[in-house]
């Protein structure tokens, strides 16, 4: 029987070397992303064609080594011996090796050999290799590998025609060469252990002897039982005991071998030439210059997703809400309306809002990571990270988090420590991000505003806010680290790749990627947990809806007559800044503000009949129901039932808490980010009053809601991103019981205090 | 002496690298092995990393790491 299954080829490399740029090549648009349970990073898969023969390849993630120490590590062992489910084992591997750092990027490649499987190298950046001077005979190497050399430049395209046919090649010949051998004493502890570890590839035999608490270690001693791990223990002992490093038998055998087999074919120039890298590195890892372009670096990314993305997330909101207002239209008011208004629009809005910031930070990072800049700047950084137990690659993710969480978390990828990466995850929703300003601006404009308290106490407030989360979050990640994430500790050796510029297609895919991975695997938990919140805020729903109908029913005309005063307003002011007016134009502006604001007034007891009945009805709901059950809890706060409630209506995101207050406390509906919308809600929570006529909020109750949205996960996009980024659920319920808990002492602690100051001075 | 106590432009020869680790391990498998030259490129703004140039390439690492690689200073 003649099998016709499509053969597999996996593409395997070190970071660095084009691996991306020559699958995207080779592969073209023919690709997906590969899931492996239990795994967190990616695989592509792509197809290519070969003189009509169809091929599969699977691109590996960049490695330095195929010594695994994580299940992710494990993947491209599994891979490559045909362990991974669902995977047929692959026929040939193809490892990319920079030409202009031959000895190194070989270490990798005798690895795949000793996997016994047919291998063929791409030799790429021969470019950059010229460029240092350096001369490579790649016939001869070939020769003296035993392995077909095939010179290719992928960024420009070429030699893939030719690395196409070698393929061809070997998957017909199916050659395996020979790599080094271990010393015999090794080898001998490797047949002993084989007759214990039944059935077990020797590739991971010897990974077992050679990685102390390696994952090969892991998973066979759990397979095959205590005596397995005895028995190891007893062999790495012996040859201790004969005079070898244990961790360094492997990489002297390697060496030794590598440095043989290229032997006289690589010439390198007497003096070696001054390159771009040499200069420019020079600047920007300066003292000075360096500290500099890095600040500078560092605030670009910010305003790109702190600004730059601003007005396409503006452009969002707007569509969604053009398009809930369209969909509205055509529908009777009642429960359907407001489920697919309130709940399913406004919760696709929600998931969207995000692409443009993630779209932004991931171009960003991919320049800086495709030009060799992300390296020089974990460089800088790596000091000052390490005091938390990070290292440098933590930074940018901390960073993007003050812009918001969700893109933060995403970039965490840069970080290869799993550890190491797991702990800046989980530390970087603590950061102030852009949703906690409306609930910031909101409380702090209505209890400490400047008019009484001038520039400098509102001011200190809001950095003391920010300060909460940059002191926490590293103390937080020390924590980790010293006890749920403790292991070995993390060795910092991070190569400095040459500087080269970014190519544009490698920027646009992985920017692009980045946006509709979060559409696709966070999307659905984020609108499902948005149509929840809707539904508990909705149910029992009564004949409220028909109650409000038939109190608006007057205020229809009216408030159509309102939007057109207010777009007159905006015609008058037009697109000129204030100090550009005429005084015509300034007593035109301000006679129509009046006319405006005689209109609304005119409105408002009308209004107020509306906004009294949506108070009633969300008091009633499930989730009114629950807030007031629950009131103790929110007790020690200072709370009253509403803000609690208030709180948990903010689950989807934070910025809700705004919209959620105005309802709760009779002010209607409205944007949290519009200004008159939040002073109109300030005002209405200054004024509020419970039972017995006390007022609901004071300064110390503020500061109390104000230290737990800078510290709760209420944001149901970051947790479900955590899911996404961890592969697992318990992390992000860890988050949000973390976080939750210590926003929750930090109110309890900021409110008894507040209230104990505020005491002294009545 | 140390890879940690050489200064910025220097060049050493690796003697011996101390310890069994995985740590060590790591460092070999990155090609710092007896024998090989290194040269220091430099150290970060706040004095760590440092950033040192082996096989045809460029390699960041702490001092702490480095404290592990002895050196005899090349002229």
């Amino acid at each position: 029987m003649v099998s016709v299954r499509t053969p597999t080829v996996a593409l395997v490399g070190n970071p660095n070397t084009g691996k991306t740029t020559l699958f995207n090549a080779l592969a073209g648009m023919n690709q997906r992303v590969g899931n492996y349970p239990g795994v967190t990073v990616e695989t592509k898969k792509g197809k290519l064609l070969h003189a009509g023969m169809p091929i599969d390849i699977i691109d590996l993630p960049g490695t330095y080594s195929l010594a695994p120490r994580s299940p992710d590590e494990m993947l491209a062992v599994d891979v490559i011996l045909g362990n991974a489910t669902d995977e047929p084992r692959p026929d040939a591997v193809i490892t990319i090796l920079d030409a202009s750092n031959l000895e190194r990027n070989l270490y990798l490649m005798t690895q795949v050999l000793e996997l016994g499987v047919p291998v063929i190298i791409a030799l790429n950046m021969m470019d950059v290799a010229e460029a240092q001077g350096l001369k490579l005979d790649v016939d001869k190497l070939s020769q003296q590998l035993g392995v077909a050399v095939v010179p290719i430049q992928a960024n420009a395209g070429k030699g893939l025609d030719k690395l196409k046919d070698a393929v061809a090649r070997i998957l017909h010949d199916r050659i395996c060469a020979n790599g080094p051998a271990f010393p015999d004493a090794f080898e001998t502890e490797v047949v002993r252990l084989q007759q214990s570890a039944i059935d077990e590839p020797a590739f991971l035999v010897r990974r077992l002897l050679l990685d102390v608490g390696g994952h090969a270690e892991v998973r066979l001693t759990s397979k095959h039982g205590p005596d397995l791990a005895a028995e190891v223990a007893g062999a790495r002992q012996r040859l201790v005991a004969a005079g070898f490093t244990l961790a360094g038998i492997e990489a002297r055998v390697r060496y030794a071998w590598i440095r043989q087999a290229i032997a006289g074919c690589i010439v390198r120039p007497e003096q070696r030439p001054v390159t771009w890298t040499d200069r420019l590195d020079k600047v920007l890892t300066h003292r000075i210059w360096g500290t500099l372009i890095f600040l500078v670096v560092m605030f670009l990314v910010f305003e790109t997703i702190f600004v730059a993305a601003k007005p396409f997330m503006d452009w969002i909101k707007l569509g969604v809400s053009w398009f809930g207002d369209l969909v509205g239209g055509w529908l009777d008011e009642g429960m359907l309306r407001s489920l697919l208004v309130d709940g399913i629009i406004g919760g696709v809005g929600g998931v969207i809002v995000f692409i443009p910031q993630i779209v932004f930070l991931f171009a960003i990072i991919a320049v800086l990571e495709d030009c060799g800049y992300m390296a020089r700047a974990a460089f800088l950084m790596d000091r000052l990270m390490a005091r938390a137990g990070l290292n440098g690659k933590s930074f940018i993710p901390l960073l993007s988090s003050f812009a918001c969480a969700v893109p933060g978390i995403m970039s965490a990828r840069v970080i290869e420590n799993p550890r190491d990466r797991l702990a800046t995850i989980l530390v970087a929703p603590l950061m102030s991000c852009s949703a906690r300003l409306p609930v910031y601006t909101l409380l702090i404009g209505a209890f400490l505003p400047t008019e009484t308290y001038g520039l400098f106490v509102p001011g200190l407030v809001f950095f003391c806010l920010y300060l909460l989360g940059i002191i926490l979050a590293p103390l937080v990640a020390w924590l980790l680290k010293s006890t749920l994430l403790r292991g070995e500790t993390p060795v910092f050796v991070m190569e400095m790749p040459l500087y080269k510029v970014p190519s544009v297609t490698t920027v646009a895919r992985r920017s692009l990627e980045a946006g509709w991975m979060f559409i696709k695997r966070a999307g659905t938990l984020i609108l499902a947990s948005m149509v929840i919140v809707w539904a508990v805020l909705y149910f029992p729903s009564g004949d409220y809806q028909e109650q409000i109908t038939k109190l608006e029913e007057p205020l229809k005309e009216p408030r159509e007559k309102l939007e057109e005063l207010r777009g007159e307003l905006d015609e008058l002011r037009g697109w000129k800044f204030e100090f550009m007016r005429t005084p015509t134009e300034l007593s035109a502006i301000e006679a129509k503000k009046a006319e405006i604001k005689k209109h609304a007034e005119s409105l408002a007891p009308l209004e107020k009949l509306v906004n009294d009945k949506r108070q009633e009805w969300k008091a009633q709901s499930c989730l009114g129901q629950v807030g007031q059950a629950i009131e103790p809890v929110f007790k020690p706060l200072g709370w009253n039932w509403q803000i609690g409630m208030a709180a948990i209506a903010s689950f989807p995101a934070r910025e809700v808490m705004v919209g959620t207050l105005g309802i709760i406390f009779g002010e209607g509906e409205g944007d949290a980010g519009d200004e008159d919308y939040q002073s109109s809600v300030g005002s209405a929570l200054r004024d509020a009053r419970d039972g017995e006529g006390r007022p609901v909020f004071n300064i110390p109750v503020a500061l109390s809601v104000l230290v737990f949205f800078a510290l709760c996960s209420q944001c149901v996009s970051t947790l479900a991103v955590i899911k996404r980024e961890t592969n697992s659920w318990g992390w992000p319920i860890f988050t949000f019981v973390y976080m939750t808990a210590l926003a929750y002492i930090g109110a309890l602690i900021t409110y008894q205090v507040g209230s104990l100051i505020a005491s002294l001075f009545t | 002496m140390t890879l940690d106590q050489l200064q910025e432009g220097q060049r050493g020869r690796i003697q011996s690298l101390s310890g069994d680790d995985v740590v060590l391990q790591r460092l070999m498998e990155m090609g710092l092995l007896e024998d090989e030259e290194i040269e220091v490129v430099g150290f970060a703004p706040l004095g760590d990393p440092m950033e040192i140039r082996l096989r045809d390439y460029r390699l960041s690492l702490r001092r702490a790491e480095a404290a592990r690689i002895h050196v005899s200073l090349l002229p």
